[in-house]
């Protein structure tokens, strides 16, 4: 289904990747800005949205216990609260898959594995291979892999386009792929543009904005821009690709402008996690302090939220 | 969880913040002055078809004493006092305006049927604006014409349309008081209340009396003000048809005359535009303000080879806008201005039935009370069809494809109209090409119906002379002085 792209097929070459106006990018991210979300629509956004969370801990100092602590949180969001979903997935380094994957069981919660040397990319070919296949075999459902960034700021496509079909083949038929471009090292949203064009080609079943791991993230122009490439794909070949921003959405009303803005631009064929993630680690603590708010009426203090 | 629908709900601003009196006079020499025949008319809610508030209906008699209330104002106040105290005032009342902007928004909203994200976000920031800025200009008018002496005109009549009924009055109003003219003002008999409510705020601010005089009424009104000899200026933003009267009344008289007319402009999405922008300025140009927009995009010529693309992704893009009450923070589109202009509109769209163009609606819903109007696409449109000639001034666009440049140079310009126009590419050259070749006041390129009180604004052709904003909208209210 993927890499399906000939080289005869030039209209699809021609029109690919469309320029992005900077202006009209931040006009339209405005005009979402000012809806207002509020009442039942609100909780069930809120929902929608814990419901799309990939709770994530990728740190150096992760342990076993940390990682079954966050699983179980991931099952057990908040018990004061009735009705509420898991999330989507945790997501953990390959080392902590086999942890994550016991304390999950058959909760339905994915795995997510960062992959191809997180966060940088900055390793041998053979390295990302073994990388993947270490993450796949030990039970993940999904892959989060990093681009070489450098390759594509330097114009080398192709190499680009290749590590993530090749590490797209290790991943047929057992996880799901998820390119991560770490925008916040590009320049330009036509850049963002053309390197979602080229991983939708190359076989990514989503595109993800960051790694988390440098200041700028998952920032509205580079969501909207990236949405753009999953409409245009979806126009021309009735495939769905996924979207996952990462990293800086922390708060409840920057997560449900991120939905609206789905919706407008997408569809609510996008309104769930199989093709709309959060990666976040303190996203999920908003939410509920929203989420209770809009049941009784009172903030509560933090203090009544688990850290985990 | 799979996916299901996120409907929003409503989200309403609230009434509350607007005091109305039931009944409003005419504001003469700074007075609330009764009519002399004792005639009202109701200012009518469109969004809901409720009557919002009476006012009086004015006629030549009250056009006369509003007229010599401006000229003694003029003569014995106004012209003598220095553009510095005259800034002043003008500063006063857009602070003024500022600290009311919620209730003037809301207001605007009530009596016109605009979105209150419309009326909130530009309507009146640009309103205040517009005084803000030629505030600035009152005490610099000898710099603003080097080498040349400048005097006021006197007494300016000014009329002003029902689809910016507040910014209009500003884009009138500011230029002739910082020039140290004085005014009498009718505006537009479905949306006189925020005129009504910046004549308060001329009370509040301490004008003095008979610079600034609000006289309400119908077309009649209008004549009558139009007709009356002590008038040195008029100022008229309305429809070509009634523009042609004005003109025709003013020949043999001493009155200047500036009019702002209707407009069939085009916008033009040229096969490198970057696409989703263009779409999206598709929208803002004929969709903003339900197309009650004299210089709306209402002509669209997309280039044949990505015609397909930003017809699917423009229909697509529509069904996520949203129609209903104006109140509702998250309406797009709201209501239209009155019942005799949604009937206007529904003949232009069977029209365009009849005359075989290829229509489109989304599926949405529309309130059951007030008068309402589906975004309307007409596709395959041919330039000799009349909907594309005429001014619907609703939320109807047409679309028509072209093959080269030089094609849609002429198509474009083939129209008596030439207000506005929009450039959709990726190549600057392009944008300065173009903008040359076309015949419209206003070109913008990458972007559509943006408004700055700098920038002057005006037609060529029948969609009138004279330009308002601006250094130019200076001159439209001065003469050199000898």
């Amino acid at each position: 289904m993927h890499a399906d792209h000939t080289l005869s097929d030039f209209h699809y070459w021609l029109t690919a990747s469309p320029t992005i106006d900077q202006v009209g990018v931040t006009e339209r991210i405005a005009r979402i800005q000012a809806r207002s979300v509020k009442g039942a629509a609100k909780l069930h956004g809120l929902r929608m949205v814990l419901n799309m969370i990939d709770l994530t801990t990728l740190e150096g100092k992760d342990s076993p216990a940390k990682v079954r602590q966050l699983c179980y949180k991931a099952q057990h969001l908040h018990e004061q609260a009735e009705g509420l979903p898991t999330v989507a997935a945790v997501c953990v380094y390959p080392t902590m898959v086999e942890t994550a994957k016991k304390a999950l069981g058959t909760s339905g919660v994915k795995i997510a594995a960062v992959s191809t040397a997180f966060p940088s990319g900055q390793a041998p070919f053979e390295v990302k291979k073994i990388d993947t296949l270490f993450a796949i075999d030990h039970g993940a459902d999904e892959i989060d892999m990093v681009i070489s960034r450098g390759k594509f700021l330097a114009g080398e496509y192709n190499f680009v386009y290749d590590e993530i079909a090749a590490i797209k083949e290790l991943c047929q038929n057992k996880a799901r792929l998820k390119v991560i471009f770490e925008t916040g090292e590009l320049d330009t949203l036509d850049q963002v543009r053309r390197l979602s064009d080229l991983a939708i080609a190359a076989g990514a079943d989503f595109i993800k904005t960051s790694t988390g791991k440098i200041p700028v993230a998952a920032t509205f122009p580079v969501v909207y821009t990236m949405l753009g490439a999953i409409k245009d794909h979806y126009d021309r070949t009735g495939i769905q690709i996924g979207m996952k921003p990462a990293g800086g959405i922390s708060s409840s009303k920057l997560a449900l402008q991120h939905l609206l803005l789905v919706k407008e631009v997408l569809g609510e064929a996008w309104l769930t996690n199989e093709w709309y993630r959060f990666g976040a680690s303190s996203l999920a603590n908003d939410v509920l302090m929203q989420y209770q708010k809009q049941q009784t009426g009172k903030y509560q203090s933090a203090a009544y939220f688990s850290i985990d | 969880m799979s996916s299901s629908t996120w409907n929003l709900e409503p989200s309403l601003e609230s009434r509350g913040v607007v005091s109305l009196k039931e009944r409003y006079e005419l504001y003469i020499d700074g007075n609330w002055v009764a009519p002399k025949q004792g005639r009202y008319f109701d200012s009518i809610n469109p969004a809901d078809a409720q009557v919002l508030a009476q006012v009086a209906y004015s006629d030549s008699a009250d056009i006369d004493l509003a007229v010599k209330a401006a000229r003694k104002a003029y003569t014995q106040v106004w012209s003598k006092m220095s553009g510095t105290e005259r800034g002043k005032y003008l500063f006063r009342i857009a602070r003024l305006m500022q600290e009311k902007a919620r209730e003037l928004a809301v207001l605007e909203t009530l009596d016109g049927g605009k979105p209150i994200r419309e009326s909130r976000d530009i309507d009146v920031p640009l309103a205040c604006n517009h005084f803000f800025y030629y505030a600035g200009w009152a005490d610099k008018l000898q710099e603003a014409f080097p080498g040349q002496k400048m005097a006021a005109l006197g007494v300016a009549g000014q009329i002003t349309p029902w689809n910016f009924p507040l910014l209009m009055l500003a884009w009138k109003v500011a230029p002739a008081l910082a020039c140290g003219n004085t005014v009498v003002l009718k505006p537009a008999e479905t949306t006189s209340l925020t005129a009504l409510k910046f004549a308060e705020i001329c009370q509040e601010a301490g004008l003095p009396a008979g610079v600034v005089n609000i006289v309400t009424g119908f077309g009649d009104s209008g004549a009558a003000l139009v007709a009356h000899p002590d008038i040195d200026k008029i100022a008229f933003t309305g429809s070509t048809a009634v523009g042609k009267q004005i003109q025709k009344a003013c020949i043999g008289t001493s009155k200047k005359t500036t009019l702002e007319l209707g407009g069939k402009s085009a916008n033009i999405i040229l096969e490198d535009a970057p696409i989703d922008a263009a779409v999206e300025g598709i929208i803002n140009a004929i969709f903003f303000n339900q197309g009650h927009v004299c210089c709306a995009g209402s002509r669209l010529f997309v280039q044949e080879s990505i015609a397909q693309r930003v017809i699917d992704k423009l229909k697509f893009r529509m069904q996520s806008l949203y129609l209903g009450n104006p109140l509702d923070k998250n309406t797009d589109i709201g209501a239209i201005n009155s019942e005799k202009q949604l009937q206007t509109i529904a003949s232009y769209i069977q029209l365009g039935l009849a005359e075989g163009a290829e229509m489109y609606q989304p599926d949405c819903t529309v309130p059951s009370s007030g008068y309402y109007c589906k975004p309307t696409l007409f596709i395959d449109v041919a330039q000799s069809m009349r909907i594309a000639q005429e001014e619907i001034f609703g939320p109807v666009l047409t679309i028509q494809t072209f093959r080269t440049i030089d094609e849609v140079i002429e198509k474009a310009n083939n129209s008596p109209y030439g207000l506005a126009a929009g450039v959709w590419t990726d190549k600057g050259s392009r944008i300065f090409g173009l903008s040359q070749a076309l015949k419209a006041g206003v070109v913008w390129a990458n972007t559509y119906n943006k408004f700055d009180p700098a920038s002057p604004f005006g037609g060529y052709k029948e969609s009138g002379f004279g330009r308002e904003g601006g250094l130019h909208g200076l001159s439209a209210y001065l003469k050199p002085s000898f």
